[in-house]
């Protein structure tokens, strides 16, 4: 007998080991996200994803389904959370978009858009961020960085290159990368490596197909995240 | 409401006019638009300062002295103010030298690059000061409506205008919002 949970108000079935997220996704049903990617272990850090389970929030790229849970997702409360997070992302980094190859292909950017974003709201840091053209084919502009830790993941559990890591706490983060440099252009990192593809905004851009398409006939400029990422891509 | 004329103030801080172009842009739906409105203060009209309007927009992130006066002299002067573009709305490419000392802007710019007789970094009294870091407008006023885009796409200006004309809230489509 299949299990189900129920998702604002629809019967959801899933199988034991899913995710709230992926009993979602394999529902069609869209929970907006920035960190989770279901090629990797979830990372629960963006809390986007946020829903309300029988009455407590919880992260539900990380929470585990059980039979008998009733739970929130598209609702106004939670929509609003979101876009206080997606507003913090943008205030924290330097996201100028159009100053950047990844726009209109950038889930950040889907993000605020399905949200509705007009304004970032808050005051803008403006932090000194390290930009790293070492490499030959690879960007790294960690001015766009939301350690959101994809490339990390990429990098340690397929590639098996371990290039990237976070380090220091708090608004002190950083992405790190693992040379005795400290370049890019040091690690045995390859444009075809899945690290160099994961990047959901233009922190990590490979060189030479920034504008391969050009701006207007991008993804997000036709679709809505939530089209693109329930309808199996995962782009 | 008076049969008087809606009246429109329009400026462009630190930008580039691509959103007034962008405006310029609804083509002939201009005619019908100045049917309903006056233009105040514009680059259009060449009037100098704001008067009293019903909806102003800004263009252009905030980055000297010069821009907070005209940007606080249209918050006084217009009852909706909407900020117009990438720039205004998060400092845009202004914004980019937000990380690079701003003398060592000044003479990339003024002495190293050529072409400049004398090539000196210009330090005229009337010249407004610069601030250290481009701002957008709403750290500075009050904001009503927000237009992103880089530049809002003409059917966007249609569309915030309509909606304000008509005393509906603003509300744009999912392909008039973008922030490039």
């Amino acid at each position: 007998m299949s299990k189900n949970i129920i998702i604002d108000g629809l019967t959801v079935p899933f199988q034991e080991g899913q995710t709230i997220m992926d009993a979602a996704m394999a529902a069609g049903l869209y929970i907006p996200h920035l960190c989770h990617n279901p090629e990797f272990k979830p990372h629960g850090s963006c809390k986007l994803c946020t829903v309300n389970v029988n009455g407590r929030n919880v992260a539900s790229c990380t929470m585990p389904a059980a039979e008998g849970q009733q739970v929130l997702n598209d609702i106004a409360e939670l929509n609003a959370e979101r876009l206080a997070l997606t507003q913090m992302l943008f205030v924290e980094g330097n996201h100028l978009c159009p100053a950047c190859e990844k726009s209109g292909n950038c889930n950040l950017q889907g993000v605020a858009y399905y949200l509705g974003m007009m304004s970032p709201h808050y005051n803008h840091f403006y932090p000194a961020r390290e930009v790293d053209a070492s490499h030959p084919d690879i960007l790294l502009d960690r001015n766009r960085c939301i350690y959101c830790e994809l490339c990390v993941r990429a990098s340690r559990d397929v590639d098996g290159k371990n290039v990237f890591g976070l380090t220091d706490r708090g608004i002190m983060t950083r992405l790190i990368v693992n040379a005795t440099s400290g370049l890019l252009g040091d690690t045995s990192l390859a444009a075809t490596d899945k690290a160099a593809q994961v990047c959901p905004t233009g922190a990590l851009l490979v060189k030479r197909k920034g504008f391969a398409v050009p701006i207007g006939s991008r993804i997000f400029d036709r679709h809505t995240i939530k089209d693109v990422q329930t309808g199996g891509s995962h782009e | 409401m008076s049969d008087r004329k809606i009246r429109v103030a329009t400026c462009s801080l630190a930008g580039c006019f691509g959103c007034h172009m962008s405006l310029l842009d609804i083509d002939e739906r201009l005619f019908g638009l100045l049917e309903l409105v006056e233009f105040n203060r514009t680059p259009l009209t060449d009037i100098k300062h704001c008067g009293p309007c019903d909806v102003g927009l800004v263009e252009g992130g905030v980055c000297n002295a010069e821009n907070v006066h005209v940007l606080k002299e249209f918050r006084k002067n217009c009852k909706i103010l909407v900020a117009v573009g990438a720039c205004a709305i998060t400092g845009g490419l202004p914004a980019m030298r937000n990380n690079i000392d701003l003398w060592d802007c000044f003479q990339e710019v003024y002495q190293y690059e050529g072409g400049l007789e004398g090539g000196k970094v210009p330090n005229d009294p009337e010249l407004p000061l610069p601030f250290d870091k481009v701002h957008p407008i709403y750290e500075v006023v009050k904001i009503d409506y927000f237009l992103p885009g880089c530049p809002p796409p003409a059917d966007a200006f249609w569309r915030l205008l309509t909606d304000l004309l008509n005393g509906r809230e603003p509300k744009l489509d999912y392909e008039m919002l973008h922030y490039d």
